[in-house]
């Protein structure tokens, strides 16, 4: 416990925050939230402030560090169009379930509600977006609110939590008492486990001819990978991922099946419909991974580990759940099962995946064309990296590669915008990787459209000297949207073509190490060069124009229904 | 099949909450009948009533998904069967109706309503019931020239047992 007397309330803040362990954070400075600014002046050796170029990227970079680490990010912004700067970020971190506090200024309490200059209701905006959010008026209440958003951001399922802090209430003074929050009165973050149910999951999951086990990033937020690969392996049942589940299990593990969902491999999302018994274990069932719903897993008996009782039966129907954080809930349920060989149910996963490499694989990494493909580019990644790289990638045609083709060797490794598909993440959410995983490698792998969302990012990373790898795969489009109009909208490209600026130069401009490459036989080289750099890094690759993104389940349409070409 | 289900959500009784609720139902595009909020029988718990006509599936899914809030204690879901309630309408009337029409005199005793208050300008009527005895009553004095008409929200007790105060007790331990 921890007391100061007769304080400010800016300086109470940074005392909640030191005393929660936060020594970075990332923000954007303005009048409604100065005072706070002025104290965190006097801090500076202790807690560590990132001025981004855009209160976004404070938000996908506090996203991008609790991410790889695990730890609450930290983002901070000033009231009206700094709050609202925020929102896309916090809208991201709740539907991805990220840790996050964000504090922002508000206008004097004597002027709320008045239009005064830079007021927004920032509690009434981000009020669905936010797990929870608060408005301190009173300096005295800084220390409890501030321990109870941490607690809740973290804890159960995690989430964004916005504290918005009037003027008023950081220059007033009062003495300073921090307690840790360990609970919340009408707040169960996890349920508490019915034994029954783990029985009645073994005992469904035992009698299993042809089961398949799709796991989210439930696994890696509850800590869970231990757990998880020891249940996989002594059970010896085939586990598919979802994007944001991913690194939860090494890719080579041999009884990893791949990716589900719309771009995911053939081989899972054909024998979804195929399985007798599917156990999805902290995944939520979005309509990215089910396709159609009332064609979905129809002939599985469905099994569902989860820690938030809402997400059972809310898109697919348990026959077995069992709520409770996985962590807890894998261990029991590895002791009462036991392993089969399932010898012609491997086999035909090993099917699905050669017809999957004769029709897509081959020719996505070793290309024909004179153009250079995407997936390419992810295998002379994987190959210099190790697999042990942390892959950042935004969202559309390079997502997809990224997820399909990146190796990885350990958890948190995936890092990207999956449940909003917000473009502009990467480059942001990678600084903030970088950040929180210093001594890993960080590899962003982004589009040269969602590059020019966030790109005055390029900043902070200049500023901060973060040696963040930033690859950009140029194909002049707005890919996946052109994908989608060439294959469902008669190739009428409305508004994807993009005539893009001098990437390079503008890296330079910037100050960083910069450079392009449009042949095959530079790439490797290329990349071995950005490998090696111990500075930020960028890296231009232009790729084919118009290739596609394949298998996928078009929008509307079974697992089974996935499409080759 | 869509139904009356009547919501019944115990609450912290907290600024902005009703906000956070109901932006649940406007998410999913459902249109709330009723809502009102009090005091509950527990010191510092506030009570939602709200009712929608959605089916059970729906329903089970919103119910989940206010239960998740941080400050909600507990949420239920009840169909009209299961559930005691009433709604209050007053009525104001003006006064010289009252002496003119003594049909008003007769329509006010046979629907048991109460008259709150009588001035020289106005009297006020009011009636607690079920819908269709407060719209009734509306439909005997709109002729008479109502002058005003409000109709409260839907209140709700259940017949079987919330016990909030016992989860409220093993949340505390």
């Amino acid at each position: 416990m921890m007391k100061k007397e007769n304080i400010s309330g800016s300086e109470a803040l940074i005392h909640c925050l030191l005393a929660e362990g936060v020594d970075l954070i990332y923000g954007y400075p303005g009048g409604a939230i100065m005072p706070f600014y002025d104290e965190l002046y006097k801090f500076q050796d202790k807690l560590q402030h990132v001025l981004t170029r855009h209160e976004q990227g404070a938000t996908h970079a506090a996203q991008g560090f609790a991410r790889v680490s695990g730890k609450v990010g930290v983002c901070v912004a000033t009231s009206g169009p700094g709050a609202t700067n925020l929102v896309t970020g916090i809208a991201d971190a709740m539907i991805d379930s990220t840790p996050m506090v964000c504090i922002t200024g508000q206008v004097p309490s004597h002027l709320l509600g008045s239009d005064a200059f830079q007021e927004t209701d920032i509690i009434g905006i981000s009020t669905p977006v936010t797990k929870w959010n608060y408005q301190i008026t009173d300096v005295k209440e800084i220390p409890e609110i501030m321990a109870k958003a941490f607690y809740i951001a973290r804890s159960g399922r995690p989430g964004p939590v916005l504290v918005d802090i009037t003027k008023d209430a950081q220059f007033a003074t009062a003495d300073f008492e921090y307690k840790a929050c360990a609970s919340v009165r009408s707040y169960k973050p996890i349920p508490v486990v019915n034994p029954s149910e783990v029985d009645a999951a073994a005992a469904v999951i035992s009698n299993a001819k042809k089961p398949l086990i799709v796991w989210g990033q439930g696994v890696i937020l509850g800590k869970a990978e231990e757990e998880f690969k020891t249940f996989v392996e002594s059970s010896n049942i085939p586990a598919a991922w979802t994007i944001l589940g991913v690194s939860a299990l090494p890719t080579s593990h041999p009884l990893n099946v791949g990716m589900v969902g719309m771009h995911g491999n053939y081989g899972p999302n054909v024998l979804t419909n195929e399985c007798d018994v599917l156990i999805a274990i902290g995944m939520r069932f979005d309509d990215r991974v089910t396709g159609r719903l009332d064609s979905y897993a129809k002939q599985a008996k469905v099994v569902h580990l989860e820690i938030d009782p809402a997400e059972v039966n809310k898109n697919v129907a348990a026959d077995v759940a069992v709520l409770g954080d996985v962590k807890q809930t894998l261990p029991m349920l590895t002791q009462k099962v036991a392993s089969k060989p399932y010898t012609e149910w491997f086999e035909k996963f090993k099917a699905h995946d050669k017809i999957e490499f004769d029709k897509v694989i081959n020719n996505d990494l070793n290309p024909t064309k004179e153009g250079l493909s995407m997936a390419e580019v992810l295998k002379e990644i994987n190959r210099a990296s190790n697999s042990d790289a942390v892959v950042v990638s935004d969202v559309g045609q390079h997502q997809m590669i990224a997820c399909r083709y990146a190796t990885f060797n350990h958890s948190k490794s995936n890092i990207t915008s999956g449940g909003l598909g917000t473009m502009g993440f990467a480059l942001p959410a990678a600084l903030g990787a970088k950040m929180g995983a210093p001594d890993r490698e960080v590899v962003a792998i982004i589009g040269d459209g969602g590059f020019q969302m966030t790109i005055q990012e390029l900043g902070t990373i200049f500023q901060t000297q973060a040696a963040v790898k930033v690859v950009v795969l140029n194909n002049d489009f707005l890919g996946m949207v052109r994908q989608w109009q060439q294959l469902f909208f008669d190739k009428r490209y409305a508004s994807t073509e993009m005539v893009n600026p001098d990437f390079v130069k503008i890296a330079e401009g910037y100050f960083i190490d910069a450079k392009r490459v449009t042949k095959r036989e530079e790439l490797g080289k290329a990349i071995d060069e950005m490998m090696a750099s111990d500075k930020p890094y960028f890296l231009e690759v232009c790729v084919e124009k118009e290739d596609n993104v394949f298998p996928m389940i078009p929008s509307g349409a079974s697992v089974s229904e996935i499409r080759l070409s | 099949m869509e139904t009356n289900y009547t919501i019944s959500i115990y609450t912290e009784n907290s600024v902005g909450l009703l906000n956070r609720v109901s932006a649940i139902f406007q998410r999913r595009h459902i249109n709330i009948v009723s809502i009102t909020s009090s005091a509950s029988e527990i010191d510092d718990v506030s009570r939602f009533v709200i009712v929608v006509s959605m089916t059970e599936e729906a329903v089970k899914k919103v119910v989940g998904q206010i239960e998740k809030q941080v400050e909600v204690i507990k949420a239920f879901y009840h169909t009209d069967e299961e559930t005691i309630f009433q709604e209050s309408a007053l009525y104001k009337v003006a006064s010289k109706s009252l002496f003119e029409e003594r049909h008003i005199q007769n329509i006010i005793k046979k629907s048991h309503a109460n008259i709150v208050t009588v001035n020289t300008e106005f009297f006020v009527i009011e009636k607690t019931g079920f819908r269709h005895e407060t719209e009734q009553l509306y439909d005997d004095l709109a002729p008479y020239g109502l002058l005003q008409f409000v109709r409260s929200g839907r209140i709700s007790v259940t017949k079987s047992p919330m016990n909030i105060k016992a989860l409220l007790n093993k949340l505390n331990d």
